[in-house]
C-alpha cells in the first residue's frame, strides 16, 4: 500500500516525516479496497443499464490502488470514474466509446481485460497455444501406447463380478 | 534428442527466471501518461480566490507554466508548497493550481495558512477535470508549453531532488522551444 | 535481552540445517549408517530451535517489546490479545520466520512417520528439507531478521495492525495457506531423494501420496479460507480477484490437483513417472515463486509486503539454485526411469494424463497472465498494461470445463484399455441426464433461460451423476447395497468426496456469478428497499466504542414475503491509531443463499447509502473447498500407506500374487468374452 507520492523519494524524506506522510498517505487518499469501499446510489433507467455499468465497472482498473478493479475500490479517481461510466451510460454512450474514453484519459493500464494488439498476441493466444502443444504431447503417447502383450481383454459385467469373485477367494487364502 | 528433451524444463525455467530477474528491476508503479502532447482538454470552472468568477482554457497563461494538481486533505501538496513557492516567486514560471476534490473552503484556509503559489486555482470539486488530465491523485504537477500541450507530467510529491533533476529539465526544454 | 534469545536460536537453526543438508545425503550416498542416523535428531533439533524463535517473537509482541522493530511496525499496546499473537505473522520478517518453522513441522512429520521407509531414503528426503530450511533461515538472518531493534530510542507504542488483518480470517488463512504451500516442499523432497537414490518406483510413489494428499487438502482449505476472508472483508462480495499474489496459490493447487493423480498413475501402474518428478518440482517451484512474488514486491498486490530488491535478489537466487540444480537433475537422472506404455489410446491413464495437461496448461495460463504485465513493461520501455479477472476467467473457465468433460471418463474408465462400447454404455445415459436436467433445473427455477447457468449445472450434474454411477458399477456384484458401499476402499471413498466438492465449487462459482443481485440505495431510518424475495427495514445507526475503533452501528429487519427474519447489523469503523476507516459487513449465511449489507457514508441529510447484495449459491464454493480437502484427508488415512515395511513388501507380493491371479482369471474368462 503505497501512496505513487512517496515513491519518488522515500529514502529521502526524514523517517519521522516519511511515517507520517504514508499514514496520512494510507489515511486520506490510497484507500485499498478493505479499508473502505464507497457506495454510489445511481438511479438506472433499466437493468441492461445497470447489468453493463456492473461489467464495465469490473473492466477498468482503479488507476491508484493496488490492484483492484473500479468495483471493488472505494475514494477518489475510482469515485469520480465510476460516476463518469454511469452518466456516459445514461447518456446514451456504446461500450466502445466508454473503453475509448477510458483510454484516452489513462491508457491500455486502465483496462483489466487486455485489448487484441500485436504486444498482447502471445497474452490471448499463449494459453491456446499451451493447450495445442499439451494436446500434442498427449497424442505422441496415445500413439506410443499398446497395452502390454496380446490385446487385454475386454470384460462385461459378468465377467467383472466373476472376475471379483476369483480375487475374493484369492484374498481369503491369504 | 529424447535426452536433449529433458533439458526443456530446465531451459524454460532459465527463461523465466530471466524474466523474474529483470522484473525486479522494474517498478511496477511507475504510472504512464497518455496525455504528454497532448493540449490540455477544455473546461469552464470557478476559481478558488474568487467564487464568482469563471476561468476556461482560454485564462490560461500563453507561456509555458505549471500546473499542480493539489487539495488541502493532501500532506505531500503541504510537503512540496515550499518548493513550488520558491519556484513562484523567483518567476521560474508562472503555476497555476488545480484544487482537486476539495472543499474550497478548506482550500481557502490551507492557503492561506500556508502560503499560495498559484496564480489562481481552479475549483475541480467534483474531479471532472481531473479525469479529462488523466489525474491518478492528488499530487500531480503538469508542465504546459505556450501552445496549451502537456508536455511533461510529474506523479506525486516534489522533492528538491526530482525538482532539479526532472521537473526543470523539462521546464528548461519547453522554455528554449518557445524562444525558437 | 530476550529477543537475542530468539536471534541466537535462529542462528542455531540454521546451523542444524546446514549439517542437516548435508552430513545425511552425504551419508545416504556412502553408506555411512552413522550419518544417516543423524537426520531423525537434527531435524528434531531445528524443530524445537525454530519454536523457541517463534514463541520468542510471540513473547515479545504480547509483552509490548516497542524495542523489537517488527513488533513496532505491526502492533499496538491497544490492540486485542488476539490480535498480537497472530500479529507475529503480520508482516513479512514474522511471517517469514513461520513460514520456516511450518517447514520444520513438516519435518518432524516425516521424520516421525516414516518408520515404514528405509532409512536411507529417509535421511535423503531429511536433508534436501534441511538444505531448504538453511536457505530460508539464513534468509532471514541476512535480509529480514524479526529480532531486529530499534535502540536506543525505542518507540512508546507501536503504529498498529494494519487494520484490515484485525479479524478472524486473518488468524486462520495464513497460518493454513503456509502450511499447504510448504507441505509441497514435502513431496519436492520425496522427488529428489528419489532422483539422488535412483529408486523411482511404485514405493517412492506409495510414500509420497499421503504426504502430496495432505499438503494439497491444506493447501484447498488455506486457498478457500483467503477466498472466504476476502468475501466478508472486501465488502463488495467479491471471493476470488486474481489478484498477482491469489495467483501463485491457485498454480501451486492445480499442479498439486495434477500432482496427487498423477502419483496415482504411478503407485497403481509404474508410468509416468518422469511426469510425476517433474510435476512434483513444479509444484514446489510454484510455491517459491509464490513467496518471491510476495515478498520481492515484483507485482503490486493489495497482499505485496513492503518491497526490497535485496530480498528480491536472494529469493530468486534460491529459486534458481534450488529448482534449477533439481530440473538439472532431473534430466541428468530421467533417462533412468523407464516407463513403459502399457496403455491403450482408451483407458484410465491416458484420460488422466489428459487432466493432467489441462490443469498444467491452465497453470501456465494463469502465470502468464500474472507476469505478463511485467514481461510487457520491459519490453515496451515502461508502458503498463493490466491483466485482470476479466482475463482470466476467460482463459479459465473453458480450461475447467474441459477438465470436467474428461473427469468424469477418466474415474469411470478401466486401467489399462476401456473400450469406447462400455464408456458409451455406463455414461451414455450419464450425459444425457446431465443435459437435460442441466437446461430443465435452472429454467424451473427461475423462469429463464440461461446459457451459463445451463452449462454450469449440467457439467455439475455430469460430475454427480458421474459418482453416482461409478459407486454403483464399483457395488453392483455385491450382495447388497450397504456390503457394496463397506466393501469401497478409503481412498477411492476419498476421491469420490473429492471430486463431488469439486462439482460443488464449479456449481457454487458458476451460479453465484451468474444469480447474485445487488442494489445500492440511499436510505433514511425507518425507509425499506426490496430486493428479490426480500424486504430490509433500515431501523437507524447507533455509535459503537471498540477497544482501538470507534464508529456506527446500523440495524436492519430483513422481512421475507412479510414475515420476520432476522436483524442485520452492518458497521463502519475508523481504527483510532492510524485514523483507518472500515467497513463491516453484515452477512447472513444460508445453504442457499447469502444476504449481506454494506454501509456506506452517511450524507448530509442523514440518510446512509448502503448496498445491498443476494449472493445465491456462494457458500457452496467453500463448501466445496471443504469437501475436497475432506477427501484428500479421507485418502490419507487409507490403511495402504500405513503398513510397516516389513509388511509393506508383504503386501506387495500378495498384490503381485493377486494381479497373476487375476491374468490367471482374465485368461480363464477370455473365451467367455470373445463369445
Amino acid at each position: 500500500m503505497i501512496f505513487p507520492a512517496l515513491l519518488n523519494s522515500p529514502r529521502k524524506a526524514s523517517g519521522f516525516l516519511r511515517t507520517l506522510l504514508q499514514i496520512a498517505a494510507l489515511a486520506l487518499l490510497c484507500m485499498t479496497s478493505n479499508a473502505w469501499s464507497a457506495i454510489d446510489t445511481f438511479e438506472f433507467e433499466n437493468d441492461e443499464q445497470q447489468q453493463r455499468f456492473r461489467t464495465l465497472s469490473n473492466e477498468f482498473r482503479c488507476p491508484m490502488c493496488q490492484n483492484t478493479s473500479l468495483t471493488g475500490s472505494g475514494g477518489g479517481v475510482a469515485e469520480d470514474l465510476r460516476r463518469e461510466i454511469y452518466l456516459m451510460i445514461v447518456d446514451g454512450k456504446t461500450d466502445a466509446e466508454i473503453e475509448q474514453f477510458m483510454l484516452e484519459r489513462y491508457g491500455d493500464f486502465i483496462f483489466y481485460k487486455p485489448r487484441l494488439m500485436t504486444e498482447t498476441l502471445l497474452l490471448w493466444f499463449g494459453p491456446l497455444l499451451f493447450l495445442v502443444l499439451g494436446g500434442w504431447i498427449v497424442m505422441g503417447i496415445i500413439r506410443r501406447a499398446r497395452p502390454q502383450g496380446q490385446e487385454a481383454v475386454v470384460l462385461d459385467n459378468s465377467d467383472q463380478a466373476r472376475l471379483h469373485k476369483l480375487l475374493e477367494k484369492v484374498d481369503g487364502q491369504d | 534428442m529424447s535426452r536433449l528433451k529433458l533439458f526443456i524444463p530446465v531451459g524454460v525455467f532459465l527463461v523465466l527466471a530471466l524474466v523474474l530477474w529483470r522484473g525486479l528491476y522494474l517498478d511496477p508503479r511507475t504510472l504512464p501518461s497518455v496525455l504528454i502532447d497532448k493540449p490540455l482538454p477544455e473546461f469552464s470552472l470557478p476559481i478558488v480566490e474568487q467564487s464568482d468568477r469563471l476561468v476556461s482554457k482560454a485564462d490560461l497563461p500563453k507561456e509555458p507554466f505549471l500546473l499542480n494538481v493539489w487539495g488541502s486533505y493532501c500532506l505531500p501538496c503541504l510537503q512540496e508548497n515550499p518548493i513550488l513557492k520558491a519556484a513562484a516567486a523567483d518567476g521560474v514560471l508562472p503555476i497555476i493550481g488545480i484544487n482537486y476534490k476539495d472543499k474550497t473552503n478548506l482550500a481557502q484556509m490551507w492557503m492561506d495558512d500556508n502560503g499560495s503559489p498559484f496564480e489562481f486555482s481552479v475549483v475541480d470539486a467534483d474531479g471532472r477535470l481531473g479525469i479529462d488530465l488523466g489525474v491518478y491523485g492528488a499530487p500531480e504537477t503538469f508542465v504546459i508549453d505556450g501552445n496549451g500541450v502537456i508536455r511533461y507530467k510529474h506523479i506525486g510529491v516534489i522533492d528538491y531532488q526530482s525538482w532539479q533533476q526532472e521537473i526543470m529539465p523539462a521546464i528548461a526544454a519547453v522554455k528554449a522551444e518557445a524562444r525558437n | 535481552m530476550v529477543p537475542e534469545l530468539g536471534q541466537l536460536t535462529l542462528i542455531l537453526s540454521f546451523c542444524l540445517c546446514v549439517i542437516l543438508g548435508t552430513l545425511p545425503l552425504i551419508g545416504a550416498g556412502t553408506g555411512n549408517r552413522q550419518w544417516i542416523g543423524l537426520a531423525r535428531p537434527l531435524t528434531a533439533g531445528v524443530f524445537v530451535f525454530l519454536s523457541l524463535s517463534l514463541l520468542v517473537l510471540g513473547y515479545s509482541f504480547v509483552t509490548d517489546d516497542f524495542s523489537v522493530a517488527f513488533v513496532a511496525q505491526h502492533s499496538n499496546s491497544l490492540l486485542p490479545i488476539q490480535y498480537k499473537i497472530t500479529a507475529v505473522w503480520g508482516g513479512h520478517e514474522g511471517s517469514f520466520l513461520f513460514w520456516t518453522w511450518m517447514l520444520s513441522g513438516w519435518m518432524l512429520a516425516v521424520a516421525i512417520f516414516s518408520k515404514a521407509m528405509p532409512d536411507d531414503f529417509v535421511a535423503r528426503v531429511l536433508g534436501v528439507m534441511g538444505l531448504i530450511g538453511a536457505g530460508y533461515t539464513l534468509f532471514m538472518i541476512a535480509t529480514s531478521n524479526p529480532f531486529d531493534r530499534i535502540l536506543p530510542l525505542s518507540p512508546a507504542d507501536g503504529a498498529d495492525l494494519n487494520s484490515a488483518l484485525q479479524d478472524f480470517g486473518f488468524i486462520i488463512h495464513p497460518p493454513s495457506l503456509y502450511m499447504g504451500y510448504v507441505g509441497f516442499s514435502v513431496v519436492f523432497a520425496f522427488a529428489i531423494a528419489a532422483l539422488l537414490s535412483g529408486r523411482l518406483d511404485s514405493a517412492w510413489a506409495r510414500w509420497s501420496r499421503p504426504w502430496a494428499n495432505a499438503a494439497w487438502a491444506i493447501l484447498t482449505i488455506g486457498i478457500a479460507l483467503g477466498s472466504w476472508w476476502a468475501y466478508y472483508e472486501l465488502g463488495w462480495g467479491g471471493w476470488w480477484a486474481w489478484d498477482p499474489v491469489e495467483n501463485p496459490p491457485m498454480i501451486t493447487w492445480l499442479l498439486g490437483t495434477a500432482l496427487i493423480h498423477s502419483l496415482a498413475v504411478t503407485e497403481k501402474r509404474g508410468v509416468f513417472k518422469s511426469w510425476t518428478v517433474l510435476l512434483a518440482i513444479m509444484a514446489f517451484a510454484a510455491s517459491l515463486l509464490g513467496t518471491f512474488i510476495t515478498r520481492s514486491g515484483l507485482l503490486t498486490s493489495v497482499h505485496a509486503f513492503a518491497s526490497d530488491p535485496t530480498r528480491g535478489i536472494y529469493i530468486l537466487g534460491f529459486l534458481g539454485l534450488v529448482v534449477g540444480g533439481s530440473l538439472l537433475l532431473f534430466a541428468l537422472r530421467a533417462p533412468l526411469m523407464k516407463s513403459e506404455f502399457g496403455f491403450a489410446a482408451i483407458s484410465r491413464e491416458v484420460f488422466l494424463l489428459a487432466n493432467n495437461i489441462i490443469l498444467v496448461v491452465a497453470s501456465a495460463a494463469i502465470l502468464l497472465g500474472t507476469l505478463y504485465p511485467m514481461v510487457y513493461q520491459a519490453v515496451s520501455g515502461g508502458e503498463l498494461i493490466s491483466v485482470g479477472p476479466p482475463y482470466f476467467n476467460m482463459i479459465f473457465v473453458p480450461l475447467m470445463a474441459i477438465l470436467v468433460l474428461f473427469q468424469v471418463v477418466g474415474s469411470i474408465s478401466r486401467w489399462k484399455k476401456t473400450s469406447a462400447e462400455y464408456l458409451r454404455r455406463q455414461l451414455g445415459l450419464v450425459a444425457i441426464a446431465a443435459v437435460v436436467l442441466g437446461v430443465v433445473l435452472p429454467l424451473v427455477v427461475t423462469f429463464e433461460f440461461n446459457f451459463g447457468a445451463s452449462i454450469a449445472t449440467a457439467l455439475g450434474l455430469w460430475i454427480i451423476l458421474g459418482i453416482l454411477q461409478d459407486i454403483r458399477i464399483k457395488i453392483s456384484n455385491k450382495a447388497s447395497t450397504v456390503s457394496g458401499l463397506k466393501s469401497l476402499a478409503v481412498s477411492y471413498i476419498g476421491m469420490q468426496i473429492a471430486h463431488l466438492g469439486f462439482a460443488t465449487i464449479l456449481l457454487g462459482a458458476s451460479l453465484t456469478s451468474i444469480y447474485s443481485v445487488e442494489k445500492s440505495v440511499l436510505l433514511d431510518a425507518g425507509e425499506t428497499v426490496d430486493l428479490g424475495a426480500y424486504d430490509f427495514v433500515f431501523q437507524g445507526t447507533e455509535p459503537v466504542q471498540g477497544p482501538n475503533f470507534v464508529g456506527d452501528r446500523a440495524t436492519f429487519q430483513v422481512m421475507k414475503n412479510d414475515v420476520y427474519q432476522r436483524d442485520l447489523h452492518p458497521e463502519k469503523r475508523v481504527y483510532t491509531q492510524s485514523g483507518t476507516p472500515s467497513t463491516e459487513m453484515a452477512i447472513d449465511a444460508g445453504f442457499w443463499r447469502d444476504l449481506f449489507i454494506t454501509l456506506g457514508e452517511p450524507r448530509e441529510s442523514g440518510a446512509w447509502s448502503m448496498t445491498i447484495h443476494i449472493k445465491p449459491f456462494v457458500r457452496w464454493v467453500w463448501l466445496g473447498a471443504i469437501l475436497m480437502a475432506l477427501g484428500g484427508v479421507v485418502a490419507v488415512t487409507d490403511k495402504r500407506y500405513r503398513r510397516l515395511r516389513v509388511k509393506t513388501l508383504a503386501g506387495e507380493e500378495t498384490a503381485r500374487s493377486l494381479k497373476s491371479g487375476a491374468d490367471k482369471s482374465a485368461e480363464a474368462l477370455q473365451p467367455v468374452s470373445q463369445q
